[in-house]
């Protein structure tokens, strides 16, 4: 059973978060293991995996970009994590300026940083995450609507642009993520990007 | 279905909780003197083993038998806790991964300490109900990881409990608040006690409590508070009196639990006094609320930035949080209760005892486990993302922070050398790149894999998070279909055996009969008035006359002569004794100190603070 199908949903990537939500809820409350404590443990087993399966879902779903994530996951026949991630790429009208922020990367972890080197860094990252914020806008929208607009033969190459959409976005966040620890910001408060 | 207790097994305090079948409310349940609050101290003697107040009086007497605050310690690993072994009058050693405590001619781990003090709680509630109890759902920090909630459920087991789920206590204190008034919106528990900080936001809709997200430390909390506090005297005493008192245990667990009175106090008042009668001289002090904070103003900062991470995490913003609920004794403070109102933009609220709140709400999901509840249904999510190592020590994430539990996530290994029929794996948590960096859970074996060329078996691996945030993990070999044996080692936790002789061997750590307990309570009394008048003596003796000395030595050695005996009767009487014929030279004394720097008319306040 996929993500889609635990919840009774096609596979399509417009879903109305709230009514899924309260999907969530109701399942919830049928597969929950703490309604099953008094059952015999078969059952108590079988609470449990749906009760697994249901939380995995629903974290899959209610966010757009890991839906997107999730869909070409299961596009591509894979179901676990393994060869899953998308190689993570420069986006193309950046290419020249990536090597400007590498250079500058490179000098801040060799000597330390001065004022004027700091808001280089800063600027570029307050850049960078406008630029990631656009690219998400044109996963979640654009590419997402194109993606359920298509019939089913049509949907490769729909599914092509949003794996490039997403490995651009990953090598965003990783730059960002760069940056953020070359400015030494990393310590509190600030929240990696990495890992998820 | 036989009765579920509720209980909070605190850093400082423990309690036990239930829920009332007529008034559907949960109720904490108190001992035979009224007190609902059982301190979680326990004090090894020979005559046997004390518990609550009885060991809390022997802190300062007997501070290397005396544990405390041991819930610093469960589930850790020596490495992880050394640097505030300085601060701990007892002996802590290592030992296989884990840490062993050294008590009189025994060694103790963490949660035979702490199953001491269940099983006190447990015969609490058995002597409430008249029936046995058995069954118990434990509240532990949301922030706790794997090896801490293990360790808590090993604690239950030698206690004789069946713990049947180990709650989040932020999350227990939303329950308690949810039982009262179900108002919809998402809010923030804030959740600071003796020894932990936890930050929990939830979302509550139609009896549904989900949690977002949670952070915290389970490192930080009203102990470091009280320790910066005696950090600081240790310091003033040197330039006042040119004495170093820091080795000395009896002397800092005066100063500590001094400290602790003080903090306490300046909750509610602007200033505080404290007065230690030390070996040789007395110390005394006044502490101003401007100076607490100027101590822990550092300490209280350092819960902002992990409320700003479950934010983030909740993706929401502070103005999205309806209303802060603040659990845990430490929340009193005044200094804590304005950083929290500034970050959230509101005034956060306690209306519920915050010393209490956490064991109603374990006793709410108690009564929910057993079916008395329907109507609520909790949504907790695991505080710290599970990994694998792989190749270059790289963590590989396969469940990703605050995700909703339980949860499971299937991986593939394989192998990579010829003929291999073994393959290990590393299991860690946390939020780290590398997996040195990351809490080392447990690492398990697969074996029994048919010998194939390198790569060619397909291992599925299953991790599964239950709904108490424990993991487990099942292997199944794929071409072959035939389940592989899994073996697990906690890195930091004690074996199934080993639990197993503990429930054993929890037998001998019996708490010393009322007989025996009354006995050493009286005789730890006669203790310290013989060490107050012997100070008291040298240090004062010369303002009253030599008969009224004479008649106090006179005193002092009929309380010596029978303190030995087991005449519990004659010891109080004798001490009572001792302690009148010093009346008189304790208020010379007193009266004498007051001259100077204070104002007679505050003796009566100090005697008081004392």
């Amino acid at each position: 059973m996929d993500h889609f199908e635990v919840f009774g949903l096609p596979r399509r990537l417009a879903i109305d978060t709230a009514e899924l939500q309260r999907k969530f809820y109701e399942l919830s409350r049928r597969h929950h293991p703490d309604f099953h404590q008094t059952a015999p443990p078969e059952e108590q087993a079988r609470a449990l995996e749906a009760s697994a399966r249901l939380n995995a879902a629903y974290r899959a779903l209610r966010d757009p970009i890991l839906r997107v994530e999730y869909l070409v996951r299961l596009e591509e026949g894979r179901d676990t994590k393994e060869g899953a991630t998308v190689k993570p790429k420069a986006p193309p009208e950046l290419l020249e300026e990536m090597f400007e922020i590498q250079e500058a990367l490179a000098e801040a972890k060799a000597g330390g940083l001065d004022g004027a080197g700091r808001a280089v860094l800063v600027a570029q990252r307050d850049r960078l995450t406008a630029r990631l914020r656009d690219e998400e806008a044109r996963l979640v929208g654009p590419l997402s609507q194109h993606w359920d607009a298509s019939p089913p033969a049509a949907r490769q190459r729909g599914l092509a642009a949003m794996k490039e959409s997403l490995a651009i976005r990953a090598y965003l966040r990783t730059v960002i993520d760069d940056l953020t620890d070359a400015l030494g910001e990393n310590q509190e408060g600030y929240v990696t990007n990495r890992r998820h | 279905m036989s009765r579920i207790v509720g209980i909070d097994l605190g850093t400082t305090n423990s309690l036990v909780g239930y829920v009332d079948e007529t008034t559907g409310l949960p109720r904490v349940i108190p001992d035979a003197e009224g007190r609902v609050l059982l301190p979680s101290v326990v004090s090894f003697t020979r005559e046997g083993v004390l518990v609550g107040e009885a060991a809390k009086r022997l802190l300062v007497r007997r501070p290397a038998t005396t544990i405390y605050s041991v819930k610093r310690l469960m589930g850790r690993g020596y490495e992880d806790i050394k640097e505030e072994l300085c601060y701990l009058p007892f002996k802590v050693a290592p030992c296989d991964g884990i840490v062993k405590i050294q008590v009189e001619d025994r060694e103790v781990t963490p949660p035979q300490v702490s199953a001491i003090v269940l099983k006190s709680l447990k015969e609490r509630a058995e002597q409430h109900f008249g029936e046995p109890i058995e069954k118990a759902v434990i509240t532990v920090p949301a922030y706790f990881n794997d090896s801490q909630r293990q360790a808590t459920k090993d604690a239950g087991r030698i206690a004789g409990l069946d713990v049947v789920r180990i709650v989040n206590e932020p999350t227990a204190a939303s329950l308690a608040y949810g039982l009262h008034r179900l108002k919809e919106g998402v809010i923030a528990v804030y959740d600071l006690g003796g020894g932990t900080f936890d930050i929990s936001i939830l979302r509550v809709k139609d009896g549904v409590f989900e949690v977002l997200a949670t952070n915290g430390n389970t490192h930080l909390g009203g102990d470091d508070f009280d320790r910066a506090i005696v950090v600081w005297l240790l310091d003033d005493i040197r330039s006042k009196h040119g004495v170093y008192l820091g080795r000395d245990s009896e002397a800092m667990q005066e100063l500590r639990l001094a400290a602790e009175a003080a903090k306490i106090r300046l909750s509610v008042d602007e200033r505080a006094a404290l007065t230690i009668p030390f070996d040789g001289f007395t110390y005394h002090r006044e502490i101003a609320r401007t100076e607490l904070e100027e101590l822990i103003g550092k300490l209280v900062d350092s819960t902002l930035g992990p409320c700003r991470v479950a934010l983030a995490d909740a993706s929401l913003g502070s103005s999205d949080i309806g209303e802060v609920v603040l659990v845990g004794g430490s929340t009193r403070v005044p200094l804590l209760r304005r950083r929290v109102r500034e970050l959230f933009g509101k005034t956060p609220h306690s209306q519920l005892n915050p010393d209490e709140v956490v064991a109603l709400g374990a006793a709410v999901q108690a009564h929910i486990l057993a079916g008395g509840i329907t109507s609520m249904l909790l949504l907790d999510v695991t505080p710290l993302s599970l990994g694998i190592e792989t190749l270059g020590g790289i963590v590989s994430a396969l469940i990703p922070r605050n995700t909703t539990i339980p949860t499971s996530a299937r991986e593939m290994f394989t192998t990579s050398v010829d003929g291999q029929t073994i393959v290990d794996l590393h299991v860690v948590q946390g939020e780290r790149e590398l997996a040195k960096d990351c809490r080392s859970l447990a690492r398990f074996e697969l074996s029994g894999i048919d010998p194939m060329p390198a790569g060619m078996p397909k291992i599925e691996v299953t991790f599964l998070i239950d709904a108490n945030g424990i993991l487990q993990a099942q292997a199944k070999e794929l071409r072959t279909g035939k389940a592989a044996a899994i073996e697990v080692r906690p890195t930091y936790g004690l074996t199934e055996a080993e639990v197993e002789r503990m429930v054993e061997e929890s037998f001998a750590y019996a708490e010393a009969d009322v007989e025996a307990r009354l006995l050493i309570e009286t005789r730890n009394e006669a203790d310290t008035v013989i060490t107050h008048v012997e100070r008291a003596l040298r240090q004062g003796g010369e303002l009253v006359s030599g008969d009224e000395r004479e008649s106090i030595r006179a005193a002092l050695e009929e309380l010596r002569r029978v303190r030995a005996a087991d005449d519990r009767e004659q010891i109080r009487e004798k001490t009572t004794a001792l302690n009148r014929a010093t009346e008189h030279l304790a208020e010379v004394m007193m009266d004498a100190a007051l001259k100077g720097a204070l104002g007679s008319k505050r003796a009566a306040e100090i005697m008081e603070s004392k």
